[in-house]
């Protein structure tokens, strides 16, 4: 069965930014997802590694500021919430399944260290820049923030002036 | 007044709003098509544009949902999160996550929808952004001079430029709109289609391009609450018709003495000036502070009575006038001054002797309000200043 097509843009976006200023009239903050990420981080290293965790200063700073511990957290309930409606939105448009998706000349291979690379260098930038995407730039929109704009623009500008040298991973 | 967290909403029922924000921002996200790697690079090769779309259409969208239920007095700015910006993290980080962006096609929230879906890049992504973060965590010392350089705090851009929030939506938005216009040339260009709309469909894009502009002029051409008040108490002025229902002193010790539950002594002179000294029972609303929020609720409600004072009518007088535009309170307005007031009530001079009956009873009743008064003030010492609710700035971002 063929899945069905996507949303209109103009319509997803618009539906993207009342959820977004729902979020912000009810909480006062943004969406984000990236901080969802840095708790189960901090989590695992204070499971497998508690001493290390004790010493080092980012872990010692973060549970000063963190009493409840880095799961007791809304964006890790956000997070949870993305998993769960992107599941659903998945099965009422027939897109689940496994799925290696690149571009016509990348191979498996390539693709696969390529996600992890990206995922860890997205992943320092967004502890570095205090968000990504969702929490710093579009949520930084939204209250007009000037680094979350600064932040936006850096995003994108840094991946058009790298686009040409990575195109064999996504162009024909 | 929102946000409603955490003064409506408890945070342990934020925690059940946060999954339910996640559900609709996942689903929005996936329906968009922002679990497909291809189409979130598409815009950097032209091919396809859809995530500036998305973004800059929520991102525009939220910003005048923002701006318009502030200046209705819906929300109150000054709570909100506004990312904090560090100028080199923001610059060095956000390069970063545009080089992760290219090479691994996801940001770290579309990986998650993704993943959700069993793309199994999107696992990829996310196990990487793990490490990344584990990296940043563990050379921290190294990166602390990027991270905490340049420290802006929380600087709105409108403020940054000099401009009115308004003015910056009004350019937002216009770039955001020509961007649309923009990418769908460039767009039919790179799949080389031909760029040919019906009429209908234009005239369709042409209004709905427009709407955006009309919901950000809304707030330039309805008066927020703030702004109607004060023009209602200017016209008022102007008119010169105020009445005022006032009270004296003496009926003023009295009213405190036997019914100090029933009235809200208002001072509405500046800080200052009331710390240097103050009726007793006075509470303290500074005049230029009386269209706060955290205020209205003594102009609202109909238990007590309002009792304006400072030390010239004009003051308290434009208090009370200004009250009487927030609530529906009773409000009086003292006929006296506060140093009046301290001179007849607290330094009543014992009469002559041949004054008369009522001259030494107005004398005993002045002394004897002002020995309660004090003894009041006294056992009312710390229940005398205005409770005001603390005030939670919602915290925010990725921490």
């Amino acid at each position: 069965m063929r899945s069905k097509k996507y949303m209109n843009p103009y319509l997803a976006g618009f539906l993207l930014g009342l959820i977004l200023l729902a979020t912000i009239y009810i909480t006062g903050r943004g969406l984000g997802a990236s901080g969802a990420m840095k708790s189960v981080v901090i989590e695992s290293v204070n499971t497998v590694a508690p001493q290390h965790a004790g010493n080092t200063q980012f872990y010692k700073e973060y549970a000063a500021e963190h009493p409840n511990g880095p799961l007791r957290s809304w964006l890790v309930f956000e997070v949870l919430g993305v998993i769960i409606g992107a599941f659903l939105s998945g099965v009422m448009s027939d897109r689940i399944g496994w799925k290696l998706e690149k571009g016509p000349k990348a191979t498996n291979a390539m693709r696969i260290v390529g996600a992890i690379t990206g995922g860890a260098l997205f992943g320092l930038g967004s502890q570095l820049g205090r968000g990504c995407t969702s929490g710093s730039a579009l949520s930084g929109m939204a209250v007009m923030s000037f680094g979350g704009i600064i932040t936006m623009m850096s995003i994108f500008g840094m991946a058009y002036m790298l686009a040409f040298f990575f195109r064999r991973l996504w162009l024909k | 007044m929102a946000p409603l967290v955490p003064e409506i909403i408890g945070n342990e029922f934020n925690f059940v709003i946060a999954l339910l924000i996640g559900v609709a921002f996942g689903y929005t996200l996936e329906q968009a098509g922002f679990s497909s790697t291809k189409k979130l690079v598409g815009l950097f090769y032209g091919y396809d544009f859809t995530v500036l779309r998305v973004f800059f259409t929520a991102g525009v969208t939220a910003m005048i949902g923002v701006l318009l239920l502030a200046h209705f007095g819906l929300l109150d700015i000054r709570l909100i999160y506004v990312n904090p910006t560090f100028l080199w993290s923001a610059l060095v980080g956000g390069a970063i996550m545009g080089a992760g962006f290219i090479i691994g096609g996801f940001c770290p929230g579309t990986s998650v929808c993704a993943a959700s879906i069993g793309k199994l890049d999107g696992w990829a992504f996310i196990f990487g952004s793990l490490i990344g973060i584990l990296a940043f965590a563990e050379f921290y010392p190294i990166l602390e001079p990027i991270y905490l350089g340049k420290a802006m705090g929380p600087v709105r851009i409108d403020v940054f430029f000099g401009l009115s929030p308004v003015a910056w939506a009004f350019i937002l938005t216009a770039i955001a709109i020509l961007a649309f216009y923009g990418t769908t040339w460039v767009e039919y260009r790179v799949r080389k289609k031909q760029l040919k709309f019906s009429p209908l469909t234009m005239r369709r894009t042409y209004l709905v391009s427009v709407v955006p502009f009309v919901f950000i002029l809304l707030a330039v051409v309805i008066p927020s609450r703030n702004d109607r008040i004060q023009k209602q108490v200017a016209d008022k002025k102007e008119q010169g018709k105020c009445v005022f229902k006032e009270i004296s002193a003496d009926k003023l010790a009295d009213e405190l003495v036997n019914n100090y539950y029933k009235v809200n002594l208002i001072d509405v002179r500046t800080k200052e000036e009331f710390e240097s000294g103050h009726l007793p029972l006075a509470i303290n609303i500074p005049l230029s502070e009386f269209l706060d929020r955290k205020y209205e609720d003594y102009f609202k409600q109909k238990h007590k009575t309002n009792i304006f004072y400072s030390n010239d009518s004009a003051t308290h007088k434009e208090a009370c006038l200004t009250a009487q535009f927030v609530g529906k309170s009773n409000n009086l307005i003292l006929k006296e001054t506060a140093d009046d007031f301290e001179r007849i009530i607290f330094h009543a001079q014992k009469p002559e002797p041949l004054a008369g009956k009522e001259a030494y009873e107005e004398y005993l009743f002045r002394s004897g309000a002002a020995r309660k008064l004090t003894e009041l003030q006294t056992a009312f010492e710390n229940l005398n200043k205005p409770v005001i609710k603390e005030v939670i700035k919602a915290t925010g971002g990725c921490s």
